[in-house]
């Protein structure tokens, strides 16, 4: 808050701001430790890590789990398709969410309404997984990166802040203006208003991809073909499913059992790394768009 | 001559529908197709196909041809032994997570809001903000490395005070609060966005005259910025609740194994092993569709108590 310090704080204020400010630290110190230790466990030798020897900075400084992750070739095909379903799936998300949400910010499209009522109530009833799962079946996009992409491919939300963000920076007066010079909608949409729309594009592209990148759920649901598995079920592989040898449910072969005791040893070389691996892109990016994600949630915010 | 004049008479009236058309902007209509097909495809064929849940679905058949059962799934979950077990985890873990997690970020805001723009504010916001972008699967792996017995980092840290090795993963006991923290740790600085939002809009004209009438710090959050959020509050609390039975499922598959089953099995998860491990469609479906239904009620209620109580509501 910047009002005027005109006012001198008081001694209770001042005891009361040490307070505010150990809190902010106790946060930031909880959240940044686990990703610190992260960082160290993948270049510290396992033996360190696991006796508890490496707790904050790398103790036996090796890269031997990225040697190991270097040469998995799970992982990258995991990654490359990854990258497939990411690109892909925002620009049907964009695709989708971007002409939509502009249609329904037209103070003179009659329907709008009734289109906006009409995604509304899909955030509230839903058909749920099973019936989903049958219609994505009936499809026949079992085992396609269709399942992945298309499911998901839009949000209500995102449209809504979208529309929101239309209505508020691209004057109705200009459009209309255009219209009375003979543009038709294609015209004003395409030149006029997605020229004006980088901002609220990207955002939505972030918020798409972020999503994509991050998710497994769909690619559990709806893939039995492993070459098509995206990095998180990779990561899955490796990071939970070791964990649960004795759980029949989760899906464990014989195969993979007998060869459980060498996968254990390496899933220990290689765990820390792979989820550095896996979130560096995310984390490479992150500092630079932080405040894209963040005006996508205040724009969000403005319509309650 | 006759067929000529007769074609005049067809097409007059036809253009003028066509120009009638244009004023009601096909263009329009174009844009909207995309989005239309997707909610049509993706959202409205599944609410059809939940009728499964009333059937014996025979995938030969198919949804339709499938014969009727009635509420034969909806009583045979009532009376399952594990229906109580499944409700109790399902509002256990998500009403704890509710009472820690909603006010963290609130505070977190409040404190925040009070930090000088500068570096220590933009640093302690953006490493907040930042496990929210870690996916669901590497929070997972984290925490089930975290806290192994016996190589976990939580496992040697409490053994410096002194305390003995905790099998957190595989005891039931345990998992709600690693669910719940784990989540904290994750969502608490994003959470605080949206506050520090509504935080921007307060009048800095009032903490000033506050400040000149003598209020203290602690006055002036408690009667000045606490108003201000308190509209988000409300519907944030209400969307949360009205989504109690639905969240959080994908991390809960994760965390779960055979051994803390007894504390992680929500209904969530049970419609997902029925329904797609066991291929009881028709089962799942009816478990799926009563979870919706409660969520809808909770949503309706909470959104009723929060407009009587606070004039904010979603309609």
């Amino acid at each position: 808050m910047q009002h005027s310090r005109l006012v001198k704080d008081t001694h209770a204020d001042r005891i009361f701001k040490i307070f505010l400010n150990i809190f902010i630290l106790l946060a930031v110190l909880i959240v940044l430790y686990p990703l610190i230790y992260l960082l160290s466990a993948s270049v510290s030798s396992p033996q360190s890590v696991n006796s508890g020897q490496m707790w904050l900075f790398p103790v036996k400084f090796n890269l031997d789990g990225y040697k190991v992750i270097l040469r998995y070739s799970d992982i990258w095909r995991g990654y490359g398709m990854t990258i497939i379903y990411t690109f892909v799936g925002t620009l049907v998300s964009l695709f989708i969410t971007i002409p939509c949400a502009y249609a329904i910010s037209r103070p003179d499209f009659k329907g709008k309404t009734w289109v906006t009522n009409f995604m509304l109530v899909t955030m509230f009833l839903n058909g749920g997984l099973i019936p989903t799962y049958l219609i994505v079946k009936s499809l026949g996009m079992m085992d396609t990166i269709w399942a992945i992409i298309l499911p998901g491919a839009a949000s209500v939300y995102n449209i809504i802040v979208t529309r929101s963000f239309l209505q508020a920076s691209i004057p109705w007066e200009m459009q209309e203006a255009a219209k009375i010079d003979g543009a038709s909608t294609f015209q004003i949409f395409f030149r006029l208003v997605l020229p004006l729309s980088a901002p609220i594009i990207a955002v939505m592209a972030l918020f798409y991809g972020a999503g994509q990148w991050n998710s497994y759920f769909n690619a559990l649901v709806y893939l039995t073909n492993k070459s098509l598995y995206p990095l998180q079920m990779v990561l899955r592989q490796i990071l939970v499913l070791k964990d649960m040898q004795q759980g029949a449910s989760t899906g464990l072969t014989a195969e993979t059992a007998q060869a459980a005791y060498s996968k254990e040893q390496l899933v220990e070389i290689i765990k820390y790394g792979v989820m550095i691996v896996s979130t560096v892109p995310i984390i490479a990016v992150y500092p630079f768009l932080q405040r894209y994600f963040v005006k996508g949630v205040l724009i969000g915010s403005l319509k309650g | 001559m006759g067929l000529a004049s007769q074609n005049q008479m067809q097409t007059l009236p036809a253009r003028q529908k066509v120009e009638k058309l244009h004023k009601v902007d096909w263009q329009l209509f174009v844009l909207i197709t995309p989005a239309v097909i997707f909610f049509i495809v993706f959202c409205y064929a599944p609410m059809y196909g939940v009728i499964i849940a009333f059937k014996d679905y025979i995938p030969s058949l198919g949804i339709w041809n499938s014969p009727w059962v009635g509420f034969k799934y909806f009583n045979q979950f009532f009376k399952s032994y594990y229906f109580w077990d499944l409700i109790k985890n399902t509002l256990g873990v998500q009403v704890y997570y509710l009472i820690v997690g909603f006010p963290l970020p609130i505070i977190l805001a409040l404190a925040l809001n009070e930090m000088k723009d500068g570096f220590s504010k933009k640093f302690s916001q953006t490493i907040t903000y930042a496990p929210n972008f870690i996916s669901v699967v590497v929070m997972g792996g984290m925490i089930i490395a975290f806290l192994d017995p016996s190589t976990g980092i939580i496992n040697h840290l409490i053994g410096f005070l002194g305390i003995k090795p905790i099998s957190f993963m595989s005891d039931p006991r345990w998992f709600k609060t690693i669910y719940v923290w784990s989540g904290v740790w994750q969502t608490t600085g994003w959470g605080s966005v949206i506050y520090l939002a509504a935080l921007a809009g307060v009048d800095p004209a009032l903490h000033e005259e506050a400040i000149v009438d003598g209020a203290s710090k602690l006055q002036r959050i408690w009667h000045i910025n606490i108003p201000a959020i308190v509209p988000t509050m409300v519907i944030l609390l209400i969307l949360n609740v009205g989504n109690l039975f639905a969240m959080g499922y994908e991390k809960i598959l994760l965390l779960q194994n055979p051994l803390n089953m007894s504390s992680s099995n929500v209904i969530a998860t049970f419609v997902y092993k029925q329904g797609l491990l066991d291929g009881q469609y028709s089962y799942a479906a009816a478990v799926g569709l009563f979870n919706a239904l409660i969520n809808a009620v909770l949503l309706i209620v909470v959104n009723r108590i929060a407009s009587k109580v606070s004039d904010t509501s979603l309609w």
